[in-house]
């Protein structure tokens, strides 16, 4: 079993539990184990793009300091590389470490801040869940399968956070498939098509849900005429808005028809053949045990 | 009091207990501090609260149990010839040579109303009371502050994940004296949050205690009650002498 550090996120704590518990178990199948990393605390949630605003850089590099402290103090060894699910954590913790590495005085500012830390030394690697799926190999995650998910048509999703920028992006921004390799390993039918890097809307769903939800429309309108039973995401906001969002969605469109909103981990913990009790689908908002069901999969 | 002592030796006098019990005469080391920018020698083993005492202040507020329980005394204070602003209780530090400081008697902060039995249980009731709480930057400055060594902002982390069992312990030693909050650049209020958070931890995780029900059902049914009239009705001599011969649980 490989140890890896792993940084969990707010969201994951809360709304988004079926993503990280999921994770966890599917994780183990391929024997690794995601150490949750010791008092960290909140990424950041947006990276600030401000040139000179280094307060909103402290608490993504305060966590990276832990990953050291992890090496230090023997509970991983030797291994710099922090995971991450939630794919605006990702971004935020990869982005902030790429900015100070790039910007030496500002490293040195961030560091005397947070005198009573450790100094970061500049050496942990954030990596997304799927990046390390994809080192691990497809291969191997599909020697693991016990239920592969057979006839089910799944419209990957990949948001903004994920790809872009490009210095911090995990596939090609215009034409991302690694989540496609992930579902075709684990034995579903991959249905692609352009909206899956559209923009959720975000945060906009705070201010104005129905801008967000005419989005959420285009962009699951346009995987279902493809032929999509389902969509799978990264991201807990996308997820909400993709999700959560639908209620809206039929207010304004009496033709829709909802469609459930995986993580793609819960796919892997199926495929697994862990059944649903690592799924937590009560989370979810629309139900996906129906399709589930009638797929055979549970 | 003597007539003719001038009015500095009468306060030394009168603050003999508080502070060292001897002659001012028998003091060996003094120092001197600036209170509010205004320097005044003071025998050097002193707490701040005794020193004020001693310099003429009188403390009717922002000052209560003199042991560093009750978090009324919170001061401010840099040390001569140093960039950092220290803090602490005025009753639990010692003045230095140099020390300027001013008293903080008391933060403003909105201290939410609720009722925790019509509150759920999840991360939202502190979004609802204590929106600022988003705001943390995790730049660590209330842990600094704190005068009880609390890691205060991992407890402000743990209402961000939704942990109340995390809040619960790492803010059980707060004394809400405030000098988290004061410093803090999103503006937030650390302990009325911990506050919020350690209720609703009690209240939705732990089990009634069997002993607490079955006390209540004593005092209904009027177990207490013929002790508590006769305590009612004691004169003060009386209930000195019964509260001084209470029996005590062990310390
Ligand atoms: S947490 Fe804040 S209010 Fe509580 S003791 Fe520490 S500084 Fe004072
Ligand atoms: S001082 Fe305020 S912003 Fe800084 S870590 Fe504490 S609560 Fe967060
Ligand atoms: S007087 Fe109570 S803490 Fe100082």
């Amino acid at each position: 079993m490989i140890k890896l550090p792993y940084y969990p996120g707010c969201t994951l704590k809360t709304s988004a539990k079926n993503f990280e518990i999921s994770a966890i178990e599917s994780a183990k199948i391929l024997d690794i184990e995601l150490i949750e990393l010791p008092r960290w605390n909140c990424c950041g949630t947006v990276f600030s793009l401000t040139s000179d605003d280094l307060i909103h850089h402290i608490a993504p590099i305060r966590n990276l300091i832990r990953v050291q402290e992890m090496n230090g103090n023997g509970i991983v060894k030797d291994e710099h590389r922090l995971v991450t699910l939630c794919s605006m954590c990702y971004n935020t913790l990869k982005r902030a470490n790429l900015r100070v590495k790039e910007n030496p005085d500002d490293f040195k500012k961030i560091n005397d801040l947070m005198y009573l830390e450790e100094d970061y030394n500049g050496n942990v690697e954030v990596i997304h869940f799927l990046e390390l799926l994809k080192k691990t190999g497809f291969e191997k995650v599909k020697e693991k399968v016990k239920k592969p998910l057979k006839n089910l048509k799944i419209a990957p999703y990949y948001g903004c956070m994920l790809l872009r920028p490009k210095e911090v992006g995990i596939d090609d921004p215009e034409d991302p498939t690694i989540q496609a390799e992930l579902l075709e390993s684990l034995g579903a039918e991959v249905i692609d098509n352009p909206y899956k890097k559209v923009c959720c809307g975000s945060y906009q769903t705070v201010q104005d849900k129905y801008v967000v939800s005419e989005l959420t429309y285009d962009i699951l309108t346009h995987a279902q005429r493809e032929g999509a039973f389902a969509i799978t995401t990264s991201c807990p906001l996308c997820a909400f808005n993709l999700d959560n969002r639908q209620k809206e969605v039929k207010e304004k469109h009496q033709d829709f028809k909802q469609i459930p909103v995986f993580y793609f981990t819960q796919l892997m913990a199926i495929a697994f053949g862990l059944g649903e009790k690592y799924c937590s689908f009560d989370l979810n908002y629309i139900n996906p045990r129906p399709l589930l069901i009638d797929k055979k999969l549970l | 009091m003597k007539e003719g002592k001038n009015i500095m030796d009468r306060i030394a006098e009168a603050s003999k207990s508080i502070t060292t019990g001897v002659d001012e005469k028998d003091i060996k080391n003094w120092v001197t501090i600036y209170i509010m920018g205004r320097g005044y020698r003071v025998p050097a083993d002193l707490t701040i609260l005794t020193a004020m005492e001693y310099a003429g202040y009188k403390f009717i507020r922002g000052c209560g149990c003199r042991q560093g329980f009750c978090g009324a005394c919170s001061t401010v204070y840099r040390r001569k010839g140093e960039y950092k602003l220290e803090t602490g209780m005025a009753c639990q530090t010692r003045v230095e040579d140099g020390m300027y400081l001013v008293q903080i008697p008391f933060t403003p902060a909105e201290k939410a109303i609720y009722d925790i039995s019509k509150e759920e249980y999840n991360i939202n009731v502190f979004f609802k009371y204590y929106p600022e709480l988003a705001r943390c930057v995790s730049c660590n400055t209330c842990t600094k502050a704190c005068p009880q060594d609390l890691e205060v902002m991992d407890y402000v982390q743990a209402a961000l994940k939704g942990d109340f069992e995390g809040i619960t312990e790492d803010s059980f030693d707060c004394i809400q004296c405030g000098l988290c909050a004061i410093r803090c650049p999103a503006e937030i209020v650390q302990y009325h949050i911990a506050q919020l958070g350690r209720r609703m931890y009690g209240r939705y995780d732990n089990p009634e205690p069997e002993h607490l029900e079955k006390r209540l059902k004593e005092i209904k049914k009027g177990k207490f009650d013929k002790e508590m009239d006769e305590i009612i009705h004691l004169n003060r001599k009386e209930l000195e002498k019964l509260y001084a011969e209470r029996k005590r649980e062990p310390d």
